[in-house]
């Protein structure tokens, strides 16, 4: 079991969670961040720093989210860490909003 | 090179050592008063969470990286004062944590069988500190007063089967009592309601999972008042809100036989402990919530209850500890600081900082100081930039010296990992992850040992 990002950081990226990881598991694209489910040690530091919710244990995934426990295993495998806060996306507070947050 | 002392081995100051060190504008010597690192994981975190040790993987790879240096067995305060550090290096980090816990504050608090939650865990996790401490396991009936992780900790190893700690680094004495223990009941009492249980859902959830136990708790507990009903309902309520769910799905089980049980008890407050020689028992009095979302308080209704047990943990919350030539906020229990800089009468003082726990007080989690001290390296390493007047400072050179002339037999990050092969070589002979040493001396040993040989 670990800890996942799902689709609501997708072209938001804030990168809070990166600060609070104490493994650096975090992996980045140019659209959002996955954790490696690997070195993650699910202590869900993470989860409640996230200002869109899009972090969740995968005890508490909902049903329609869990093809995102397999994208972050292929992807963090993919892409290099990401080990400080960096910018948000442009737009990011935007879909902040509109994501109702 | 800046020259940097860092006070404390725990998380706050790993990540304070590892933000500076990645600059590489500074040199870091770490002051730890135990011979050994990594403070709350090597002795906070329980030892059936293993994956939760693991930053200290992460804390050896600091440990490797060029100017970083470990110095044992050094108590700040007493061994050298913060006087003589400030004069030896061009700033000073204090991480030294919450050190001691806040008592009740009730009559009979001081009662044999009336301990503190950290006494506990210090002594199953082998913390020289607490080799001392007895705890009377013969008892049945057990108190937990407060409901944060700590608090799941203390009752978790208590209603566990002791066959699935044996694989665990648990300390050996906490084994051995625990192989004896006739505990049954356990009530893990908090002042406020289910809403309000400070737990994370992970914690909790681990509660109703322990084998041969079982939750107990009063349906009519989880009726929520207006407030607390909109708490959950608030992004910012999540944790409660899983929360919620879980207790209400403990409330649901089938009442089912079981060695131990696990009694959550809600909007209760001890009000006195009663007993002769040894605890008696608790009396705790019905509260009731009384404010908006998020700043509800508990306040007591006069109704009494009398509850009997003869073993008490309190995990009512931790404060720092003062320290000599520091300005202390004796309220809060922490450093008073303005984002990591310690301020003295509104004003900054300069060179000294503060991170982790003892900046901010006891919340969140391991990786929570990694922000934390991210925050106080950049602020120290921006003051020290703009500082163009710089002295040298001769940091080890002279401290290191001075602690000799003092008698102190320091330990380096070198003999760790000595002391570290070690216990995991003691541990495998009995199927752990490691046999800690608990004692300082016989930690020292193995270090002139193997110097010896």
């Amino acid at each position: 079991m670990a800890t996942l990002v799902t689709d609501n950081c997708d072209l938001c990226r804030f990168t809070d969670c990166v600060t609070v990881c104490p493994m650096v598991c975090f992996h980045a694209d140019d659209k959002m961040l996955y954790i490696d489910p690997v070195v993650c040690i699910d202590c869900g530091a993470c989860i409640p720093v996230c200002p869109v919710r899009a972090i969740y244990e995968v005890k508490n995934l909902p049903p329609d989210k869990h093809h995102w426990i397999a994208i972050n295993a292929e992807r963090s495998a993919a892409l290099p860490l990401i080990t400080d806060k960096s910018q948000p996306l442009p737009g990011a507070l935007e879909r902040k909003k509109q994501l109702g947050f | 090179m800046l020259k940097i002392a860092v006070v404390g081995s725990g998380p706050s100051g790993f990540y304070t050592a590892e933000a500076l060190l990645k600059s590489s504008k500074a040199e870091v010597d770490m002051l730890e008063r135990l011979p050994v690192p990594y403070g709350l994981v090597r002795y906070g975190v329980a030892p059936d969470h293993p994956k939760l040790k693991l930053p200290a993987t992460t804390y050896a790879r600091t440990a490797a990286l060029s100017g970083f240096r470990f110095v044992g067995g050094v108590t700040v305060g007493k061994d050298v004062s913060v006087e003589e550090l400030r004069d030896a290096y061009h700033a000073v980090v204090f991480c030294c944590g919450a050190e001691t816990d806040r008592e009740l504050g009730i009559p009979g608090e001081n009662l044999p069988g009336s301990h503190a939650a950290t006494a506990f865990v210090g002594w199953y996790n082998g913390h020289p500190d607490f080799l001392q401490h007895s705890f009377d396991l013969t008892q049945e009936q057990v108190v937990i007063i407060g409901q944060g992780n700590v608090a799941a900790d203390v009752c978790r190893i208590l209603a566990k089967p002791v066959d699935d700690l044996r694989q665990t680094d648990i300390a050996e004495h906490a084994l051995q009592a625990l192989a004896e223990s006739r505990v049954r009941e356990i009530h893990i009492i908090g002042r406020r309601g289910p809403a309000q249980a400070k737990f994370t859902d992970k914690e909790l959830r681990e509660l109703g999972e322990i084998p041969q136990a079982c939750v107990s708790l009063d349906p009519a507990d989880l009726v929520l008042d207006p407030a607390s009903a909109k708490e959950i309902e608030d992004p910012r309520g999540q944790t409660a809100a899983w929360n919620m769910a879980l207790l209400r799905e403990f409330a649901s089980r089938p009442l089912a036989q079981a060695r131990r049980r696990i009694h959550f008890r809600f909007l209760e407050s001890p009000v006195a402990l009663y007993g002769g020689q040894n605890l008696g028992g608790a009396v705790l009095e019905k509260n009731r919530l009384e404010g908006f979302p998020f700043g509800q308080r508990a306040l007591g209704t006069g109704v009494t209850a009398r509850l009997d047990c003869g073993l008490l943990f309190r995990s009512v919350g931790y404060k720092g500890l003062e320290m000599p030539g520091l300005p202390f906020d004796e309220r809060r229990g922490i450093i008073p600081n303005r984002e990591g800089r310690v301020i003295r009468d509104g004003l900054p003082l300069t060179g000294m900082y503060c991170a982790g726990w003892i900046k901010r007080g006891p919340s969140g989690i391991i990786g929570t100081n990694r922000a934390d001290a991210v925050e106080t390296a950049n602020h120290l390493l921006t003051d020290m930039h703009t500082n163009a007047s710089l002295p040298s400072k001769a940091g080890a050179s002279v401290l290191l010296p001075m602690l000799a002339s003092r008698g102190l037999r320091c330990t380096s990050f070198e003999d760790w990992l000595k002391i570290d092969a070690a216990e995991i070589a003691r541990g495998a002979e009995a199927g752990k992850p490691r046999e800690k040493f608990v004692r300082i001396k016989d930690m020292l040993d193995i270090v002139s040992h193997q110097a010896a040989a």
